[in-house]
């Protein structure tokens, strides 16, 4: 079995095909989140049933409008919150992409879930659904953390849930670090409770302030915003610390056991192909990027008459560079192909090369320090004839 | 052609806003020399920047056919002249070209300082002066005080003054009148040879070389061979028209008259605004008395972020060069930037101006050096050495001293703000001269300043602390020793050139500190700790640390969206394109000039 972080796998990642399904409905809106997402409160949700069945109706039309395909190799159905919608809708979509395109044999069927939503009868539907991997949105197992990211869950209630799906699912933990308030030791707590669970994968972001976000609007006026320095010294922690606990780094922000890294997120950043259903989603086909629109209400109008929900497409400029700004992300680095020469005269590479942030060897392009990753794919970027 | 006694050369003078520019436009339409429909607001600012900025930067001439009631068509030639102090050369030269000035004063503001000093230009140069008072129509505006404050000034009664509102029409017909009444004809020989002024001059793509021309002697006729007398070259008078606006061809221009002339010269430094245009054959033998050489008073050096832009920031200047004369510039290597330019600006605003035009019409990044003043340095030697760059100033060891050029600086001021003036010129080591009452609250105040002091922000700082109110100009009033250093600062251990300025022994070390505070928080973090050191000669006098950069990664990306992340990371690319890199050591374009920006 490929390591996580080897470069055969992230070779197979570039071929897998996937798709990734998403479920905007949340049963609130987080100050920090700028996902798609349809919350109670936001327009047209005053019968939340009614919209939730349209939603699906309609997302199984666009499913229906793809065309035919290769077995998928993995399906992704985040958001939002999937778990909200229950077991069985979810049951139903994977049912109608076997159909439609083919799941392969021991494909990725993996679904994110908030601690809330994780009930022993749930566990029980996914498995029956096929689902065989799940995410769970712990964030921190510090309350007060969690009151800060606007959380509907308690720390307790993560850990039931992560109790209650490792044993069943190759099971992740998903973190956010960094908030304004969290202190390194509560960071520190967090990740030994979050290892002590035995999960198969973590993955952990540092808390980001997007534009248009209620926690942007607090920053705006005066908040206290995160700090980088913080959260890289959080970031190097969780390193240190689930390299102890035998989890490899296999991307900047992805840790896993060997066998049980995300296919979806090596295949993103494999450049490989991925179709997208649902608000917002996009896909990646043949070259051609796309994305849905993200107003629900468009979305649906769209698909009840008949029309496709896309809000735009573009053709991959200089498809080689972008294979180089992907690829570095992940811990086995890019082959850099055609590029060797160029990289090796360029002088912004060079400056990171001496800085110790990346190394070129055997053709290959890697980050030492993810952490500056933005810094070395902007060099990157800079590579284009 | 128009009989030299029925021509009246103009100009207007006047400040900032009070209101030239729309007095220029109500002059043209109400002699009919453009119809309202065709009217567009400020005609003579023709630069995108003079009307963004709402000032005039070139010289214009624009010739108005007038017949005041019951006499003969008259033709006025209006010679616009900038409202800048910075551009006092390019004002020195509309007036050679005149007989005659209006000087325009806000009627709500009184005379500013820099309208005082042109008004008192003009008189020198033998303009008669027709005193008008603007923006009669504003609420605020108190045409009684300021005239008699204008006949205290001028002498004459304060009732002979005329008072006009350029934007309701009221009192224009007035104004015509005197121009005709009250302005001398040109005088001039028509029989003797060919002397015509180049008072302006532009380049046009397709034409070449457009000269503004003031014949004072002879005619000038299409076709005609001649020769610029200041640099000997021969020409042809390829075309020679008249701005009506609108260009006009004309087959001659008589002595009195203002008019264009296109020779078909297309190289940029060959016509020197100033020289005399006379006949190749038979010409004149002495040329019409010089212009003052624009003297710069600000160096500042300009380089190119891509070193290979070098050639292309070569040919703009050039390019430049030719519309403004008064731009001065030579090769200058720094060890940080590379190569680049030494620019010598006539003021901030001009150099602000060249600046933006560089980088607005040619498209360059440009890195633009904190600007100053042109030293001069004695050395054991017993030379002495024009020092414009603090770079070129002699080693320690062999230099004696240190002179500074000094400026004659004129402050008008509502009274109740002297104190904060005297309080900024103590600051700026300015020596109090004489104190003025114009009337009971308007106060002329007069100053020995470095000019070093001044060209930085003190104008907005005197604005500021103002409330706006007070008006400044300044001459040069020669050079005197002080106790100067020079002051170094070190990035990464290296000793940045381009940071380096010459200052005051007193105000070193706090201005060291506050630079190498100021550089803290204008380069980002790099990869590595970037120490940043002030100092004089080897002394450290300030230290602060760049700490390295950490962080620089973006959280996931959101449900697949590669072309969003794509486009930030394109975006942080084009940033790092706009960095100089000084060493080791990415530098933003902001911090070179930024830096210098001292606090009070």
């Amino acid at each position: 079995m490929p390591a996580p972080d080897s470069i055969e796998l992230a070779d197979q990642a570039a071929r897998w095909r996937s798709a990734y399904v998403h479920i905007p409905f949340c049963r609130r809106r987080c100050p920090y989140c700028d996902f798609a997402v349809v919350a109670p409160g936001d327009p047209h949700t005053d019968d939340p049933a009614d919209l939730t069945k349209r939603y699906l109706a309609a997302l199984h039309t666009e499913i229906d409008t793809q065309p035919a395909w290769e077995p998928l190799d993995a399906v992704n159905l985040g958001g939002g919150t999937p778990s909200s919608i229950g077991a069985a809708a979810i049951g139903e979509v994977i049912e109608h992409l076997d159909s439609r395109f083919g799941i392969a044999l021991g494909a990725e069927v993996s679904i994110e879930a908030n601690p809330e939503d994780v009930t022993a009868d749930l566990v029980e539907g996914l498995l029956a659904a096929g689902v065989n991997r799940v995410s769970i949105g712990v964030q921190s197992f510090d309350d007060e953390v969690l009151r800060f990211l606007g959380r509907a869950h308690t720390s307790l209630e993560a850990a039931a849930a992560l109790e209650m799906c490792v044993p069943h699912f190759a099971c992740g933990v998903d973190l956010i670090f960094g908030a304004p308030g969290e202190s390194l030791e509560s960071w520190r707590s967090t990740v030994a409770t979050a290892l002590a669970a035995f999960p198969q994968h973590l993955s952990a972001y540092a808390l980001t302030v997007e534009t248009g976000t209620e926690l942007w609007q607090a920053v705006r006026k005066g908040a206290a915003a995160p700090d980088p320095d913080d959260q890289a010294d959080k970031y190097e922690l969780l390193q240190a610390a689930a390299g102890a606990a035998n989890l490899v780094q296999y991307e900047v922000s992805n840790y896993a056991r060997p066998g049980f890294s995300c296919r979806y997120n090596l295949s993103t950043w494999g450049q490989g192909e991925y179709l997208g259903f649902g608000l917002g989603a996009h896909g990646h086909r043949a070259g051609v990027r796309s994305r849905n629109v993200r107003s629900v209400l468009a979305y649906l109008k769209a698909l009840e008459s008949g029309h496709l929900p896309e809000a735009g497409r573009e053709t991959t400029a200089e498809p080689e560079v972008e294979r180089l700004m992907l690829g570095i992300r992940r811990s086995c680095g890019v082959d850099l192909g055609e590029w060797e020469d160029a990289a090796a005269r360029h002088a912004g590479l060079q400056r990171l090369v001496a800085a110790g942030v990346i190394e070129m060897a055997r053709g290959r392009l890697r980050v030492l320090r993810p952490l500056l990753a933005d810094d070395v794919a902007a060099t990157v970027l800079s590579l284009s004839r | 052609m128009t009989e030299p006694a029925r021509i009246r050369n103009f100009c207007i003078i006047a400040h900032i806003d009070h209101g030239k520019s729309t007095l220029a436009d109500r002059l043209l339409e109400a002699t009919g020399a453009i119809d309202a429909r065709n009217m567009r607001a400020q005609m003579l600012d023709t630069m995108d920047l003079e009307r963004e900025r709402g000032i005039t930067i070139k010289a214009n001439s624009v010739s108005i056919r007038y017949t005041p009631p019951g006499g003969q068509e008259h033709l006025l030639n209006l010679i616009d002249t900038p409202g800048h102090v910075d551009f006092s050369y390019e004002v020195s030269r509309s007036l050679a070209a005149c007989e005659g000035a209006l000087l325009l004063v806000d009627a709500s503001q009184g005379i500013e300082a820099q309208t005082l000093a042109n008004a008192y230009l003009a008189i020198e140069s033998g303009l008669e002066i027709i005193p008008v008072i603007n923006k009669i129509d504003l609420p605020a505006a108190d045409p009684v005080r300021v005239a008699k404050e204008l006949a205290g000034i001028l002498g004459g009664s304060p009732d002979d003054i005329i008072a006009v509102s350029a934007k309701t029409g009221a009192g224009i017909a007035e104004m015509l009148d005197a121009i005709v009444e009250k302005l001398p004809p040109p005088e001039g020989d028509p029989e003797a040879p060919l002397r015509a002024l180049v008072f302006d001059s532009y380049y046009d793509t397709y034409r070449g070389v457009v000269c503004h021309v003031r014949v004072v002697d002879g005619e000038l006729e299409t076709g005609d061979e001649l020769r610029f007398m200041a640099t000997s070259m021969l020409a042809d008078a390829d075309e020679i028209g008249v701005h009506l606006p609108a260009s006009r061809v004309v087959k001659k221009l008589h002595n009195g008259e203002v008019g264009f002339l296109i020779t078909g010269i297309k190289e940029i430094d060959l016509i020197r605004v100033g020289d005399t245009v006379t006949s190749a054959a038979n010409g004149a033998n002495r040329a019409l008395p010089g212009y003052n050489e624009p003297k710069p008073m600000v160096y500042s050096g300009i380089f190119p972020i891509d070193g290979d832009d070098f050639e292309r920031l070569r040919d703009a200047l050039e390019r430049l060069r030719l519309n403004d004369s008064s731009l001065m510039y030579r090769a200058e290597t720094s060890r940080a930037l590379g190569f680049g330019f030494r620019v010598g600006f006539l003021g901030l605003l001009h150099m602000e101006i060249v600046r933006e035009r560089l980088e607005r019409e040619y498209d360059l990044d440009l890195v633009t050096t904190a600007p100053s003043v042109q030293y001069e340095a004695s050395t054991s030697d017993g030379r002495i050495l024009k020092v414009s760059s603090p770079q070129d100033l002699p080693d320690r060891a062999v230099l004696e001293s240190i002179a500074e050029p000094f400026v004659k600086v004129m402050i008008i001021t509502p009274s109740e703000y002297v104190g904060t003036v005297m309080e900024l010129v103590q600051q700026r080591r300015g020596e109090m001269g004489e104190m003025t009452y114009l009337s009971p609250t308007r106060v002329e105040l007069h100053y020995q300043i470095p000019l070093g002091e001044i060209v930085y922000d003190f104008f907005d700082q005197l604005k500021s602390r103002t409330k706006g109110y007070a008006s400044m100009d300044y001459e040069p009033a020669g050079y005197r020793t002080s106790e100067l250093v020079r002051v170094d600062v070190l990035l990464n251990d290296v000793a940045v050139d381009a940071f380096s300025t010459i200052v005051h022994r007193d105000k070193a070390y706090s201005y060291g500190r506050q630079m190498a505070t100021r550089l803290r928080g204008l380069i980002p973090r790099q990869l590595f700790d970037v120490p940043i050191q002030a100092a004089i000669g080897g002394r450290i006098i300030a230290r602060e640390t760049i700490k390295a950069k950490r962080k620089d990664v973006t959280a996931k990306c959101y449900g697949g969206d590669i072309t969003r992340k794509r486009k930030l990371l394109e975006r942080q690319k084009e940033g790092k394109k706009r960095m100089k890199m000084v060493g080791a050591v990415e530098v933003p374009q902001e911090a070179f000039v930024s830096a210098l920006r001292i606090d009070e």
